[in-house]
């Protein structure tokens, strides 16, 4: 088991034949990930990576029953993309995207959520179930399957966190970067119940940042609903407020959103919080009981 | 990234959101020239930068003759203006915006953010203008009125009702306050804002509304599309190392500590910061390469690092994914020829072909390149050697 994605899910490529589209897709593709088709508006009817290319999203979900889209399309494009998804029954769409201005999001979002489609990121890394499903840009390797759940605003600090969690002979069901940006969708509120109702799922880890309130949201939640062991780690605690960290949204501002008081609400609400991020393989095996 | 307030107030002219008229000056001459040009007998000297908190730190008076307005621009232009948002090191003055006096009955705060829980701009308003909002919202939150407005239907007459009854206005000032937060909240959406304040808004003897300062923010992700606001972009207000890192790609923050860190990804940047403070030791900067960590990258990463007299010690905390580590380590290896670094440097490699990354490190016999195995043993060495163990 797992959440979200598995070894059945169909997934078209939004931006497929663009150079970052074709590299991610292949690599997708060898990690066993059903890519069924792609999207280039002005290309279809063409074949690429072996799969068809359509000009419309709705083409390619009426051509392919595909329900979940990656997407890769430029910055500008990409609230017109992920509108697109939504407009033509898409079910979860996956925006790596870097970059995306915030009032694109803002209404991209709130289309998504009228149409009932899911969204992760933008400017994440995507989503993984291991050994069955790759949906993003992450070095699928570090990824053995096993039973921990992951959610992370950050990358490289998913990646870190799963190798850890591998060294210390554990392993990962199903990890999901949900990106640092101010508006993202699927975060750690919808992903936690995800991972409590997964019989595979035992322990949960989650890497949060400074900036925003969603960390304190997950606490809440976590003291009211979750049962399994949690381990956090929050990045920023030695960063200077008011500036922006790398990522948009990894910003204190006014005093609030800091890695304190989001580690201070996790731990209230039970959960394990590590101060240094290398602790985070060590914490799991704690809270597995080895 | 933010603008003056004289470009801010010239935004707010073109969406007739009202301010008192003003010019900006960068000579005493020209801002008594401002002076004669607005006419009057009263005129407020405000010093030009990014940073809040001027009136405290002297960078506002008040003059009463056109020789005062000399005297004052003299004054302030090349003052080190320090505020609470400066930092002790201050801000340097070089320009002045000399605006006409006005008439004050009351003063507010009015100010768009975008609300990160419910994913839209909220405007609020408090009748303690002058104040530090952040303070208002600590002391007294209750003097804070704010409403959510749905990008899907714009600002309507009810979200201005709620402000300006929130704010106890009389029916007559309602009106004037409405067409006032409407107009600025299309200012808001149409340049990409995150933020404007207004502190204080103003009501004049006759009750109409006046922004008497303005500080606005942008989105750099859409400055793409903004070219007028692009154009307001002033480089002297920005730290030149953080500018010349934007411009390969780098994202770089200068930090206090010693020991210099190199890290790809910006989560795990700020990561191996806080690794590096749990391990006893203090970060001397952020630094995200990004994705592809190459020769040049990391050349020009050193190089910015090394201009921080501070750095005893560089932590390079790179995580291999899609990029193979051998490739990294090459990377690093060909950089040092590129920049001279005579410091230790501590070279954490993890993720694809970790192994023969630290083997290439080890070979390659460079005195000052110390291989760590992971994240706690890297941040352990880097600490050591900036502390010259």
């Amino acid at each position: 088991m797992s959440i979200l994605v598995n070894k059945d899910t169909k997934v078209i490529v939004q931006g497929f034949t663009g150079k970052e589209g074709t590299f991610h897709a292949e690599q997708c593709m060898a990690y066993g990930t059903k890519i069924v088709g792609g999207v280039t508006p002005g290309k279809g009817g063409q074949e690429h990576l072996g799969q068809p290319v359509f000009n419309t999203v709705e083409e390619a979900v009426r051509a392919t029953g595909a329900t979940v889209s990656m997407i890769f399309v430029p910055p500008a494009f990409v609230s017109d993309a992920v509108m697109e998804a939504a407009d033509a029954g898409i079910e979860l769409a996956v925006i790596i995207t870097e970059g995306a201005p915030v009032k694109d999001m803002m209404y991209a979002k709130a289309y998504a959520v009228k149409k009932n489609m899911m969204t992760i990121g933008p400017n994440c890394p995507g989503i993984i179930t291991a050994d069955e499903c790759k949906i993003g840009i992450m070095p699928g390797f570090i990824f053995k399957k096993g039973n921990i759940g992951l959610i992370s605003k950050s990358g490289t600090l998913t990646y870190e966190s799963a190798n850890q969690v591998v060294k210390e002979g554990f392993g990962i069901t199903t990890a999901v970067g949900i990106g640092g940006d101010p508006i993202i969708g699927l975060s750690y509120k919808q992903l936690l119940p995800m991972f409590e109702a997964d019989p595979e799922t035992k322990a949960i880890v989650m890497i949060g940042e400074i900036g925003g309130d969603l960390e304190i949201q997950a606490a809440e939640f976590i003291k009211k609903h979750i049962t399994k062991p949690v381990v956090a780690f929050i990045a920023g605690q030695t960063a200077p407020a008011g500036k922006r960290m790398g990522h948009a949204g990894a910003i204190i501002s006014g005093g609030s959103g800091t890695a304190a008081e989001k580690m201070a609400a996790l731990e209230a609400a039970g959960v394990k919080v590590v101060v240094s991020p290398a602790d985070i393989g060590k914490a799991i095996a704690e809270v597995m009981g080895k | 990234m933010n603008i003056h307030e004289y470009q801010a107030k010239e935004l707010f002219k073109k969406y007739n959101v009202p301010t008192p008229r003003g010019h900006v000056a960068f000579t005493p001459d020209e801002a008594v020239k401002a002076a004669q040009e607005l006419g009057g007998n009263i005129w407020v000297v405000k010093a030009q930068i990014h940073a809040g908190g001027r009136g405290l730190g002297g960078g506002v008076k008040l003059a009463r003759s056109t020789s005062e307005v000399r005297e004052l621009a003299s004054q302030i232009l090349g003052m080190t203006l320090v505020t609470h948002q400066t930092g002790p090191e201050g801000k340097l003055v070089q320009k002045v915006y000399i605006e006409e006096g006005a008439d004050i009955k009351k003063e507010y705060y009015l100010g768009m953010v975008l609300d990160r829980a419910s994913e839209m701009p909220i405007m609020m308003a408090s009748t303690e203008g002058g104040m530090e909002i952040e303070e208002v919202a600590r002391k007294s939150p209750e003097k804070i009125i704010k409403v959510a407005i749905d990008p899907l239907i714009g600002f309507q007459g009810f979200h201005g009702r709620k402000l300006a009854f929130g704010l106890g206005l009389s029916v007559e000032e309602i009106n004037n306050f409405i067409k006032f937060a409407s107009a600025l909240y299309k200012v808001y959406m149409d340049h990409d804002a995150e933020m404007i304040e207004i502190n204080p808004l103003i009501k004049t003897g006759d009750g109409k509304f006046l922004a008497l300062d303005a500080k606005m923010g942008f989105d750099n992700n859409a400055l793409y599309r903004q070219s007028q606001v692009n154009e307001m972009r002033d480089l002297s207000e920005e730290e030149p190392t953080e500018i010349e890192a934007g411009k390969y790609g780098l994202s770089y923050i200068k930090l206090d500590g010693d020991v210099g860190c190199m890290v790809n990804g910006a989560g795990l940047a700020m990561g191996t910061m806080d690794t590096i403070n749990y391990e006893g030791g203090k970060p001397a900067n952020f630094l995200d390469v990004g994705g592809g960590a190459n020769a040049e990258t990391v050349a020009k990463g050193f190089e910015i690092i090394l201009k921080d007299p501070n750095v005893k010690a560089i932590f390079v905390n790179i995580f291999g994914g899609i990029v193979r580590c051998d490739r990294v380590a090459n990377g690093i290896l060909e950089a040092t020829k590129l920049t001279k670094v005579d410091v230790p440097v501590i070279v954490r490699l993890d993720g694809t072909n970790a192994e023969e990354a630290a083997d290439i490190l080890n070979n390659a016999g460079i005195a000052n390149i110390i291989a760590a195995t992971d994240l706690a043993d890297g941040a352990r060495k880097a600490v050591a050697a900036a502390k010259g163990e």
